[in-house]
């Protein structure tokens, strides 16, 4: 099992600036599920909210109001159900590959022979057996990210939860590990949450793609696409993928009129009220 | 791709064109400056009345005479055990309160405040008091040299640790790492440059804490032969200990930035060394 619900979460920050003070409602009043086993894909303009739902979804910050809940139960901070992989992959500097996998594992309470056993079969699922004693610095941008990807993986969390995972790659790495993320999906059938800019990798990815406008839930899309999903230079060629990429795109930009990020003074604005203009 | 690999190709081609005339070793360079650091002082050292300064050969000859009888060792034994008592005690210490300090928001708005203080107190004019309290021996220089040494490695830990990235931290804090557990596996490593740069920086402090107590409690050691020469109008003899004193330190700098790269060989890598 391993659900995730998002339900009513609002969050603001309240940011400390020359002129005074300022409060950011990064997001509003969000609810969404993502249920066992799916894929699902957090797509929006830049700062419309996606790191804050996924970090609360998370537990690295807490929501203003709302919450989360893994499997109907609410959470309160980072859980081993759920499993974090970072835009920057943020490895330890100074552990080698292996070593920071292990270090996941030791923090989980596994000790012994089965720390070194469990983190070699999780990066050679990512493909990295033969790079294991590298350090960061020794690995490529995409390298270290599959590392990211194994450290998240190897606690088996419910629940994998991902912010651009390979948004700081280049294309044809990208297109690696998107096609490696459909096949470890297939294989260990993870619940997993991510956040992306780029609409292909959402389609090509994701069952649903949940669309953000300044915080707000704008609209959910399904995609139509059948796994196992393998031919991925056939599916981005299909008809199915061509309308749903459309369907999303009108969607980013129905609210591409309004102000941005709602943005608003403290105190001219009640509680929970929403600086920006209201879509729909 | 013929085109990249030709280009790759010329590349190397400069490449060893440039390791051909390498630039010369850092080591030939500060030989070098050294030489003609000494030739100068030699020249004109040997201009002045003998009191008022001196000059390498003399210095050197006085050096001689210090260790057939046998002083100089006894002096530097004098010398170095409180330093390395005092010293490895302001490490012992020192890291562990800076991490401390710099993790956690109490222990910062309490202590903070006494380690930057500290860290200015004019010391000298404390050691009367510190001889009431540990006599005029071996603990009061102990202490001179901690009191010296352990405000510059609290302040740069605790600076490290200001400046490891928040990112790190919530690696740890995602795999539900207790703060314990984060401060000794996450904070630790990644404060490990800044803690090695403020236990070199003690060094410096730690030797002229030295000198100060052996000149302001019972008058032993490399600073008691310091002011007896003095004292005697034998300023070669002075300069021995001084130098002894300059070398050692940097004897010892070189020593913890070798134990560095030991420990930390991922920081050279990371950390741009490029220079010129
Ligand atoms: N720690 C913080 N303090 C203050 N404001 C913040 C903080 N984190 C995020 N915000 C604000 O919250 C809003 C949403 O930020 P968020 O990082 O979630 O956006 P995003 O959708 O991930 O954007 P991007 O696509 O550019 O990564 C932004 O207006 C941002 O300025
Ligand atoms: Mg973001």
């Amino acid at each position: 099992m391993g659900e995730v619900s998002l339900i009513e979460v609002s969050k603001r920050f309240t940011l400390r600036l020359d002129g005074g003070v300022q409060t950011v409602h990064a997001l509003d009043r969000l609810s969404f599920t993502v249920r066992d086993g799916e894929v699902v894909a957090l797509i929006g303009p830049s700062g419309c909210g996606k790191t804050t739902a996924l970090r609360i979804a998370m537990g690295l910050e807490t929501a203003s109001a709302g919450r989360v809940t893994v499997d109907g139960t609410a959470i309160s901070g980072c859980g081993y159900d759920r499993g974090m992989v970072f835009q920057h992959a943020e490895l330890l500097p100074w552990l080698t590959a292996l070593k920071n996998v292990e270090f996941g594992l030791e923090m989980k309470g596994m000790r012994g022979a089965a720390l070194r056993d469990t983190a070699m079969k999780y990066l050679t699922l990512v493909g990295l057996s033969g790079s294991v004693n590298r350090r960061p610095y020794q690995l490529s941008g995409g390298m270290q990210q599959r590392v990211g990807i194994a450290r998240a993986l190897a606690i088996d969390p419910k629940v994998l939860l991902m912010d651009e995972p390979f948004g700081a790659l280049d294309a044809q790495t990208r297109e690696t590990l998107q096609g490696e993320l459909l096949q470890i999906h297939a294989r260990t059938k993870k619940t997993i949450l991510f956040v992306t800019h780029d609409l292909d990798e959402a389609v090509l990815l994701a069952d649903r793609v949940v669309v953000m406008q300044h915080g707000r839930l704008h609209e959910i899309v399904e995609v139509p696409l059948p796994r196992p999903r393998e031919d991925l230079a056939k599916i981005r060629g299909s008809e199915a993928f061509a309308q749903t990429r459309y369907h999303i795109w009108q969607a980013l930009h129905d609210g591409a009129g309004a102000p941005g990020a709602g943005v608003n003074d403290a105190g001219v604005h009640g509680d929970g009220v929403h600086g920006a203009a209201t879509l729909h | 791709m013929v085109d990249v690999a030709e280009r790759r190709a010329a590349t190397d081609e400069a490449g060893e064109v440039v390791d051909a005339k390498r630039p010369l070793p850092r080591w030939i360079i500060t030989v070098a400056a050294l030489c003609i650091f000494l030739a100068f002082w030699e020249f004109f050292g040997r201009q002045v009345n003998p009191i008022f300064g001196s000059y390498p050969s003399a210095i050197f000859a006085a050096f001689i005479t210090l260790i057939r009888n046998g002083k100089l060792a006894y002096a530097l034994g004098q010398s170095l055990q409180p330093f390395l008592l005092g010293y490895g005690i302001a490490i012992l210490v020192g890291v562990p309160l800076g991490l401390v300090i710099g993790r956690f928001r109490t222990a910062e708005a309490a202590l903070g405040i006494f380690i930057t203080g500290g860290y200015a107190m004019p010391l000298v004019a404390l050691v009367p008091l510190l001889i009431l309290w540990f006599g005029l021996g071996f603990a009061v220089k102990a202490a001179v040299i901690f009191l010296m040494s352990i405000f510059p490695i609290v302040i740069n830990t605790w600076l490290g640790v200001k400046s490891v990235p928040k990112a790190l931290i919530e690696v740890g804090r995602a795999l539900v790492a207790s703060d314990a557990v984060i401060l000794r596996r996450i904070v630790l490593p990644a404060t490990l440059p800044y803690i090695m740069a403020g236990i070199r920086l003690a060094v410096g402090r730690a030797v002229v804490g030295m000198v100060i107590a052996e000149f302001f409690t019972e008058i032993s050691g490399l600073g008691g032969i310091i002011i007896n020469s003095a004292d005697n109008f034998d300023t070669a003899t002075m300069f021995v200990p001084i130098i002894v004193l300059m070398v050692l330190a940097v004897g010892l700098n070189w020593l913890i930035g070798w134990c560095e790269r030991a420990i930390a060989p991922w920081q050279a890598e990371i950390a741009g060394r490029e220079q010129n």
